[in-house]
């Protein structure tokens, strides 16, 4: 790779957009930890600064990709530039993977580890004998060791449904992609429109299925290392779902708008990676988290 | 250059001088266990092979630090790459490891083995102190540290045991193999005697296991060896190793002690305290048991631990107050005091929580109201 | 082949040509004005986190309470350690490959200027929030570097979600800090510039920012279940919900253990690169310097249970973890002995860089030994959580990654600043550190065997001698960092006029360009041999 031609490697000049991020990110460190520690009281400035700072870092986002799409319409930067950007999101999507990975490895932990010896297994006999005799150790954890019940969520139904959904959706944004490529823009548009309606739709059957766990199962975030992980993996794969999701909108605006060519189009390209990403860890939760 | 030399040669002279004073306040104890010797006996072999890779690595660094400086005219010679030498540096330390990991293993298995134990003892850990409940009777205490406060504060001169004390050592027979249940009520500890090569986590819910065999009677004194919060430095383990006739003596007369508690508590539960003597015996209490966390003047920590002096609760409802005390507040560092404390020092406490430092209420908690499923 | 920036007019305006005053800080894409800021962002943060050991040493000057409550004492050791982890070495290191990575691969700047700036810029915010959080009611973070669930959680102070979210953010620019240096290497190197020519800083700069896109992420997932733990009700860590206290620690350390090396690695490429420099001579075996780090960002994937050995873990989980941990001492043994060979019939010199340098293979070398000795299972029982582990993270970091930033510092300095440092305050600076810095932590070994647990602000009476020593040491190794500080400020202002290669023997494409460098690095792709 390093034999490829270094040729007009752009440098761009100052800029605020960093800077700016940076307070965005301050303000939504504080805020954030200000509304968490607010919790049950009447007191309200961490969010409002947690407010104040997701403004920041989305109109940080606005300029400073803006200023990337002037730049590179000017005919900027290189296909070096472009492999830069490439490779930094390939690394970015990477350190999601790991991050998902932590708390895969927290609930199989827990499943293989944690609750097996709670019920006395291994070498710890005596922790199931003498602190949780009436302890039974099972998958899905639907009695804690402290007697606090729940129910688990089946797969079929609406999880089943959702899988479908975002299945299709990365065939849809594919076929988009391809359309991109071959510059058949109505391909394109439309198929790109479809992925968009998938992902509002994933993320419409996911709220329906936490309120059906918090109104009529009794899963919630609290209900021991059962309702622990599932929230939390299925709530941050949510989280990406909807960042995903933003982000397909914005290039459908942006192919609306006439932007990218068959050969110059790292924004969609980064997007659509980032979906199928967002796609696999699904299936890594519908396996499991629901399934097994 | 020469001081480097210099400082190395200090270093491993100390180094071994200190090895060869075994017992001294240098080097690893050799402990009262077999086991205990022979962790001794591995790190002796570790740190001396490690010594001598570092003279021999040490050495040629100096040799060349030495003899092939510019100012003496050396010329750099022109040789790298050599897998030969490669292969062999990587091979022989290779070596050396196994060589190593054979005697760690074995020792670590039959560390590992608490089968057949002949006295179980249930070690709990919690902020600050250290349960002991023998297994096989239905008798157990607490243990806490003993040197008093103005020692700590530099007011009077430090005893000899200097937060090494407790005020009811651990017990066990010699010669007896004692497997240990260890296990904490709040946050993790560790329960470490280094004369024993036993250290231990006491992690809140699961129970590990651990043990010993002593063999010779004496006075061992080890400390917590995980941070448990504020007082983490403050929480000693003190064990008694006595002979087996000494150890049974003192059993028994410790069930005997237990029963004549067992009855005491049956009649204070019909007297009646008065406010002076609920309030001498409270703040004694207060002071060893609560001051900890709620502080010596009732004040309390801001944002870790509530003050009791004019708070609510020490100055409203009664039945409240009493059932923070007795069965403290699940999930937060308020333990209950139910089985740590007899019934009438509870009462005593809670009078002298309600009565000190400007809490005016004016009510004696009797023994009764702590107690009212006894009646 | 055009330059980087000729055929853009308007770019071309700002080439050479350093905009002024602060906003030039704020706002600058440009590669060296970031490393510096991250280098003096880093000295700071040394000067706070020593500042916090400063009070931690002058409490356990004697035995008894004296100067801190035991409550703050534990805020001083969390802080001082997060401080001197994430605020001292890995800026450190990041300024540094700010600085040469693209002087070193023949590149114009780093490969993404503007992220470059925001990930620095992010940490004086992370930084402030986790130093205010010490001011707040109830405290800042007091339960260790290693925030251990559940003191972490259930006990401890409201603050903690303000330390949660530093963390984050503090997370959040290593990530994208490290991004940035992958993709440099990757996709930036000059013509002809194969991976197996470039410098070792370069390849173990390469290594460490993958081993920090594995494990920053895992990180920011251990704090937010320690953020849910506290305050949503969840119980990942907590046994009567199906959780585990153990859990914590494991997940803690499959970062930790590899963010270790990631303080480390550079150190190796900094050592590589001075030794031959100073010893006119090629370093001995430079491919198995590039395996051998490879292979110990490898194992250091499997390894994190060695902090655990006391916490119950079943024998087989214990041996095996024993097994990684010793196999590590062999590629670092390589590159010890890769050194030593390198130095062998050259024809050495003693500046500082190299004086530094030499102290750091003893003396890393005395913190490995140290390492290896509490990868022994049954030995780590005692040693586990007594001073003889500080003793043996302290060589490593202090005399290991602090001792090479210094070399580095002195190595490049001609470059950055275009003068000569003052070489007899270097020398002073090196002789004061080196020895202080024995006399602070060698004792720290024998405190540890003798039974003196880490993380308490009062101790026995046995142990009062030498804390006394290791505190007297410490304040002298304290100060003789303020003769660094003197030997920087007066380079950075003026001195000798450095030559484009102070050093007779030293390689690579930074010494071919002018000192001070020029502002923008390599315009036209080098030529490479
Ligand atoms: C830069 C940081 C750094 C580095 C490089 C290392 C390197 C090593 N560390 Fe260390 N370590 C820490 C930072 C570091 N460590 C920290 C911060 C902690 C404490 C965390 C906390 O609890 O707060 C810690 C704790 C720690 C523990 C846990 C102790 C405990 O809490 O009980 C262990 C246990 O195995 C360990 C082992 C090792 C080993 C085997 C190496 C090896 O990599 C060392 C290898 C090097 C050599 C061995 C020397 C050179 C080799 C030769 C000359 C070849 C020939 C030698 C032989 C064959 C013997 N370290
Ligand atoms: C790279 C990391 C790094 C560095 C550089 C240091 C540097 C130092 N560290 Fe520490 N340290 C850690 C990482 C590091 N440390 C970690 C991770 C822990 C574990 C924390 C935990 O348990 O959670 C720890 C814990 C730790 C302890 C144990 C605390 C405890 O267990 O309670 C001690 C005790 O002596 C200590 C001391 C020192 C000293 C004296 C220095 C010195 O080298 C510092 C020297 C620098 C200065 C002093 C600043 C410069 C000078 C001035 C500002 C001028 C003023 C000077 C004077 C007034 C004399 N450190
Ligand atoms: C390890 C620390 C610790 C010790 C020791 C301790 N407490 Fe507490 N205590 C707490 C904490 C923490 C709380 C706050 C619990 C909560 O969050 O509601 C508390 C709450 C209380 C309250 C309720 C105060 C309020 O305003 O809600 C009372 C009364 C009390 N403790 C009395 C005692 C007594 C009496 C003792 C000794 C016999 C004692 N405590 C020992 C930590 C401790
Ligand atoms: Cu209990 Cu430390
Ligand atoms: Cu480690």
């Amino acid at each position: 790779m390093a034999q490829q031609q270094t040729t007009n490697y752009y440098v761009p000049a100052q800029s605020y957009w960093p800077i700016v991020g940076a307070i965005g990110l301050l303000f939504i460190a504080i805020g954030a930890g200000t509304t968490v520690q607010q919790i049950g009281s009447e007191a309200s400035s961490g969010s409002w600064m947690l407010t104040i700072g997701i403004v920041i870092i989305i109109a940080m986002m606005f300029g400073w990709f803006n200023d990337v799409i002037v730049e590179s319409d000017k005919g900027l930067y290189s296909a070096q530039m472009d492999r830069s950007f490439r490779q930094g999101m390939s690394w970015f999507i990477f350190s999601e993977v790991m991050f998902f990975a932590a708390f895969f490895g927290a609930l199989f932990y827990v499943r293989t580890i944690a609750i097996p010896w709670l019920g006395g297994a291994s070498n710890n006999v005596m922790t199931g004998q003498i602190l949780w005799p009436d302890f039974e150790a099972v998958w899905p954890l639907v009695t804690t060791p402290a007697g606090d019940t729940t129910t688990a969520m089946g797969w079929q139904g609406l999880p089943l449904a959702n899988t479908i959904i975002l299945l299709t959706s990365s065939i849809t944004l594919h076929i988009a992609h391809k359309g991109l490529e071959e510059n058949n823009r109505k391909k394109l548009t439309a198929l790109l429109a479809i992925t968009v309606l998938l992902g509002v739709a994933f993320l419409v059957l996911q709220a329906e299925e936490y309120v059906e766990a918090y109104r009529h199962m009794g899963l919630t975030l609290s209900a021991g290392v059962y309702g622990n992980t599932f929230f939390l993996l299925t709530g941050f794969h949510g989280m990406h779902v909807t960042i995903g999701t933003i982000m397909l909108f914005v290039m459908l605006w942006r192919v609306l708008k006439g932007h990218f060519t068959p050969e110059r189009h790292f924004a969609f390209q980064a997007t659509s990676w980032y979906w199928h990403f967002v796609d696999v860890v699904w299936l890594g939760l519908f396996f499991f988290v629901y399934i097994l | 250059m020469q001081k480097i030399i210099i400082i190395i040669a200090a270093m491993s002279t100390v180094v071994f001088t200190g090895a060869a004073l075994g017992t001294s306040s240098v080097n690893l104890t050799q402990g009262v266990t077999d086991i205990s010797q022979r962790v001794y006996d591995l790190h002796m072999v570790i740190l001396t092979i490690c010594a001598i890779i570092g003279l021999v690595v040490f050495g040629a660094m100096l040799y060349a630090i030495i003899n092939h400086r510019k100012s003496k005219g050396a010329t750099a010679a022109q040789f790298h790459e050599s897998t030969k030498v490669e292969v062999l540096w990587t091979v022989i330390p290779f070596f050396i490891l196994i060589g190593m990991a054979i005697p760690a293993t074995t020792t670590l298995i039959e560390m590992e083995d608490n089968s057949a134990a002949d006295i179980t003892i249930k070690i709990t850990g919690s902020q600050w102190k250290w349960h002991y409940q023998y297994f096989e009777h239905d008798f157990g205490f607490y243990s806490l540290l003993a040197t008093p406060q103005e020692q700590i504060q530099n007011v009077s001169t430090k005893g000899e045991n200097y937060l090494l004390e407790v005020d009811k050592p651990l017990v066990i027979p010699t010669n007896k193999k004692i497997r240990f249940l260890i296990t904490a009520d709040d946050v993790i500890h560790s329960w470490w005697v280094p004369a024993f090569a036993v250290k231990q986590d006491a992690n809140p819910g699961f129970i590990n296991e651990a043990w010993t065999r002593v063999n010779e009677p004496g006075i061992y004194r080890g400390q917590c060896a995980e941070l448990c919060g504020k007082d983490h430095g403050f929480m000693p383990v003190v064990v008694r190793a006595l002979p087996q006739e000494e150890y049974d003596a003192w059993l028994s007369a410790q069930l005997q002690h237990v029963a004549k508690e067992k009855q005491e508590e049956q009649q204070a539960l019909a007297s009646t305290l008065t406010m002076e003597e609920s309030m001498a015996l409270g703040e004694k209490t207060y002071i060893a048991r609560c001051a900890a966390c709620h502080q010596v003047g009732g004040e309390g920590i801001a944002g870790a631990f509530p003050k009791i002096k004019g708070s609510p609760i020490a100055l409203g409802d009664v039945g409240a107050h009493i059932d923070v005390v007795v069965n403290g507040k699940p999930g937060t560092a308020m333990q209950a005091f139910a089985n740590q404390l007899s019934a009438k020092e509870l009462a005593a406490v809670i009078t002298y929580e309600r009565n000190a430092w400007g809490n005016n209420t004016g009510d004696i908690v009797q023994v009764s109201d702590v107690k009212p499923e006894a009646k | 082949m055009n330059t980087a920036s000729a055929t853009q007019d308007e770019h071309e305006i700002e080439h050479d040509h350093k905009p002024k005053g602060l906003m030039r800080w704020v706002l600058t894409t440009n590669h060296k004005d970031i490393g510096s800021l991250y280098l003096m962002f880093s000295f700071l943060m040394f000067l706070v986190g020593g500042a916090m050991a400063m009070v931690i040493r002058a409490e356990l000057y004697q035995p008894g309470l004296q100067i801190v409550e035991p409550n703050f004492f534990n805020q001083m050791t969390t802080v001082h350690g997060l401080i001197m982890v994430f605020g001292a070495v890995m800026p450190a290191f990041t300024g540094l490959a700010n600085w040469l990575i693209p002087m070193m691969i023949g590149a114009p700047d780093m490969a993404l200027p503007r992220m470059n700036n925001w990930s620095f810029w992010i940490l004086p915010m992370a930084f402030s929030i986790l130093l205010a959080s010490l001011f707040m009611e109830g405290g800042g973070p007091n339960f260790g570097w290693t925030f251990y669930a559940p003191l972490s959680t259930t006990y401890s102070p409201d603050s903690t979600a303000l330390f949660v979210f530093a963390v984050h953010i503090m997370g959040i620019s290593s990530i994208l800090g490290a991004i940035n240096v992958v993709v440099t290497i990757v996709n930036m190197r000059a013509p002809g510039m194969t991976y197996m020519k470039m410098p070792l800083f370069v390849w173990t700069w390469l290594i460490t920012a993958f081993l920090l896109i594995a494990v920053m992420p895992v990180l920011a997932a251990t704090v937010t279940m320690v953020l849910t733990d506290k305050y949503f009700g969840t119980s990942f860590f907590a046994a009567a919900g199906g959780g585990d206290p153990v859990l914590f620690q494991h997940i803690f350390w499959f970062f930790g253990h590899p963010e270790v090396y990631i303080m480390i690695l550079p150190s190796f490429g900094i050592i590589s690169a001075i030794i031959p420099a100073f010893s006119r001579k090629k370093l001995f075996g430079y491919s198995s310097m590039v395996y051998a780090t490879a292979s110990i960002a490898l194992l250091s994937f499997l390894v994190w249970a060695h902090h655990m050995f006391t916490t119950g873990m079943p024998v087989a989980a214990e041996l095996f973890f024993m097994y990684c941990t010793m196999l590590i001492s062999v590629p670092t043994g390589v590159k010890v002995f890769n050194w030593v060979a390198t130095m062998w019939r050259g024809s050495l010199t003693f500046e500082t860089p190299m004086l530094f340098a030499i102290a750091f293979i003893v003396l890393f070398t005395i913190g490995g030994f140290s390492g290896l000795m509490l990868a022994i299972t049954p030995v780590d029982f005692q040693y586990h959580d007594t001073y003889f582990v500080v003793a043996h993270f302290h060589y490593v970091l202090v005399t290991g990654a602090i001792f090479s930033i210094m070399a580095a510092c002195y190595y490049w300095l001609p470059k950055w600043t275009g003068h000569m440092y003052d070489e007899r305050l270097g020398k002073m600076h090196f002789w004061a550190s080196v020895i202080s810095v024995n006399v602070l932590f060698f004792p720290m070994h024998f405190l540890g065997l003798a039974g003196m647990p880490r993380r308490v602000p009062d101790y026995a009476l046995q142990f009062a001698d030498f804390n006394q020593l290791v505190s007297i040491g410490g304040f002298a190794f304290g100060l003789s960092q303020l003769i660094f500080l003197v030997v920087l400020i007066k380079c950075a202002r003026g001195g000798k006029k450095a030559p484009a290669k102070p050093w007779e023997g030293s390689e690579g494409l930074e010494w071919n360009m002018p000192s001070p460098a020029p502002y923008h690095s390599h315009t036209t792709p080098p030529e490479i041999k």
